[in-house]
């Protein structure tokens, strides 16, 4: 660990956590263009995060302390998961408190928590959405975890940044297995990030809201932090994703020029994943909940076919 | 591994996934579109192995089955569907996660079975022959579970797809003259399916073969 690792570890950090609302806004904007508006501009989030913040936070009388720590608990949970995924470069001297598997679990305590806060209150929408969300989180853990598990075969290792390290040290290969859990992957990331063929992200009074309902209560400031977290979590999805997928271009060693390059191309490869989102989104319908199972059990047979064409064909 | 060699690789893995797609595909036009997909996956792989062994042969063999199974018999089918009205019906299936399952154990088992089999095979894709194997499966479960008639067709012409993808990949294709006599077969069979089709319906006013349980008496 050298003083250059703890620079790029504090840089992340920040980059993760500034930057995510930008993303968001990016693929808000998307799809406002796509849908033939004009769009709130980029930076819409911050300005809604701003707002936010100002206001006074209004908690139920009958909350504990689970509803009011639950913001908190969740941004912190969302920064670390974000600041442990190699962005700019494999060397991250956090990167070993949790490899692909802690991290699922880092994001099945944070949505834990949720579920837990929106039952607190007892509102009839707040427990629905908690239920809803739990239903949605233990299909798509155990195909996420098969998704992981086809890269972490290939580079004999389950931390994120010797995986990294091993994709970019060969020359590209066509892996069949790496294209299926690739798909699964977009699949299981619409719906953990509550995106559209799971959950509309743009409703907030909805009969069928999955993530409008579980933060119905929240207000002013605890709703800007749970806001943040969720842009925090997709940018953390969109970076595992690249990481596991499109590591190309990553600066192995950390020099400065390197890092230049690899934020450069960062930078254009999360506006063509925010883009992809937005057109996914608009090209899509919002599926039945009942139908919810069945995309999320497409997502877990095409990861387990990606890790069985992988023993098959040893690519 | 050379290039084409992770080409073949590759078209064999979409080529199984467009075999569970077509599993749980409901809409009957896009099946057939499906179908038409897998026979050009499986043209395809066989100019990548015909590229990679310098078989003359193999090249005829793709542009057989490429006319036959992307052009001539889907236009065939859509055709078909238009004229009974049924293109955009939705076949009620079994619940698909279950079906997606029990795919995923024939999957299994098929390339447990195959690797015996592919350890006699000399040829460079043998290892595709797993998944030709699987997906000869799968077209006979989707045959099994499939309500019409012309679904049932599809879950045939689909087997019959993973049958020539099989001899690619043991013995580099059939010789030419029963590949020609296997073409010739399927087309005529999807033309005498096609005048059944009407008889079906008909007789009982739907393509629901479980209607022919009736027949008895």
């Amino acid at each position: 660990m050298t003083a250059r690792t703890v620079a790029l570890q504090c840089l992340q950090c920040i980059l993760v956590t500034t930057a995510a609302p930008l993303l968001a806004g990016w693929v808000d904007q998307c799809r406002a263009w796509l849908g033939n508006r004009r769009g709130a501009g980029v930076l819409q989030p911050y300005r809604v995060l701003r707002k936010l913040l100002r206001k006074e936070a209004v908690v139920a009388h009958n909350a504990s302390w689970i509803f009011r720590s639950a913001p908190y608990v969740r941004l912190a949970a969302m920064a670390l998961a974000g600041s442990v995924v190699p962005l700019l470069a494999p060397l991250l001297p956090l990167a070993p408190a949790a490899d692909a598997i802690a991290l699922v679990g880092i994001f099945a305590f944070a949505r834990m928590v949720s579920a837990l806060a929106a039952m607190d209150i007892g509102t009839g929408f707040g427990s629905m959405g908690a239920r809803r969300e739990m239903l949605v989180g233990f299909l798509a853990e155990p195909a996420l975890l098969m998704v992981l598990f086809t890269p972490a075969f290939i580079s004999h290792s389950t931390s994120l940044p010797l995986i990294v390290r091993e994709l970019t040290a060969t020359r590209f290969l066509l892996y069949p297995s790496m294209a299926f859990a690739a798909s699964a992957y977009v699949m299981v990331l619409l719906a953990e990030n509550a995106r559209l063929p799971v959950d509309n992200p743009n409703t907030h009074l909805e009969l069928t809201m999955i993530d409008g309902a579980l933060h119905l209560e929240y207000a002013g400031r605890d709703l800007a932090l749970i806001e943040w977290a969720g842009a925090i979590k997709l940018a953390t999805y969109m970076a595992i994703g690249i990481a596991l997928f499109l590591p190309w271009g990553m600066s192995r060693t950390g020099s400065a020029s390197g890092i230049a390059v690899a934020s450069s191309l960062l930078a254009a490869k999360m506006a063509t994943a925010g883009a992809a989102l937005a057109a996914i989104e608009t090209v899509l319908a919002k599926l039945r909940l009942f139908r919810v199972p069945e995309f999320l059990g497409t997502a877990f047979i095409v990861a387990v076919l990606g890790l069985l064409v992988h023993f098959l064909l040893g690519s | 591994m050379p290039v084409f060699a992770q080409i073949i690789n590759m078209l064999a893995a979409l080529f199984l996934l467009v075999a569970f797609a077509m599993l749980t595909q409901r809409r009957i036009v896009h099946l057939i579109n499906l179908y038409a997909l897998q026979g050009a996956i499986l043209a395809f792989s066989i100019i990548a192995v015909a590229y990679g062994t310098h078989q003359q042969s193999l090249y005829f063999s793709a542009a057989l089955n490429a006319l036959l199974k992307v052009v001539v018999i889907p236009m065939i089918l859509h055709r078909l569907v238009r004229r009974l009205r049924i293109a955009w019906d939705r076949e009620s299936l079994l619940r698909a996660p279950t079906l997606l399952l029990t795919g995923l154990v024939l999957n299994i088992f098929a390339f447990n079975t195959a690797l015996p089999i592919e350890q006699l095979a000399g040829t460079v894709n043998r290892d595709t022959f797993a998944i030709a194997l699987s997906s000869v499966l799968l077209s006979l479960l989707m045959m099994i579970v499939r309500k019409t008639a012309i679904t049932q067709v599809l879950g045939f012409l689909s087997l019959e797809n993973g049958l020539i993808f099989a001899a690619t990949s043991v013995t580099y294709g059939m010789p030419m003259m029963i590949e020609l006599g296997i073409a010739l077969d399927v087309i005529v069979g999807v033309f005498i399916l096609g005048v059944f089709f009407f008889h079906i319906r008909e007789e009982f006013d739907s393509l629901d073969l479980h209607n022919l349980d009736r027949l008895g008496d």
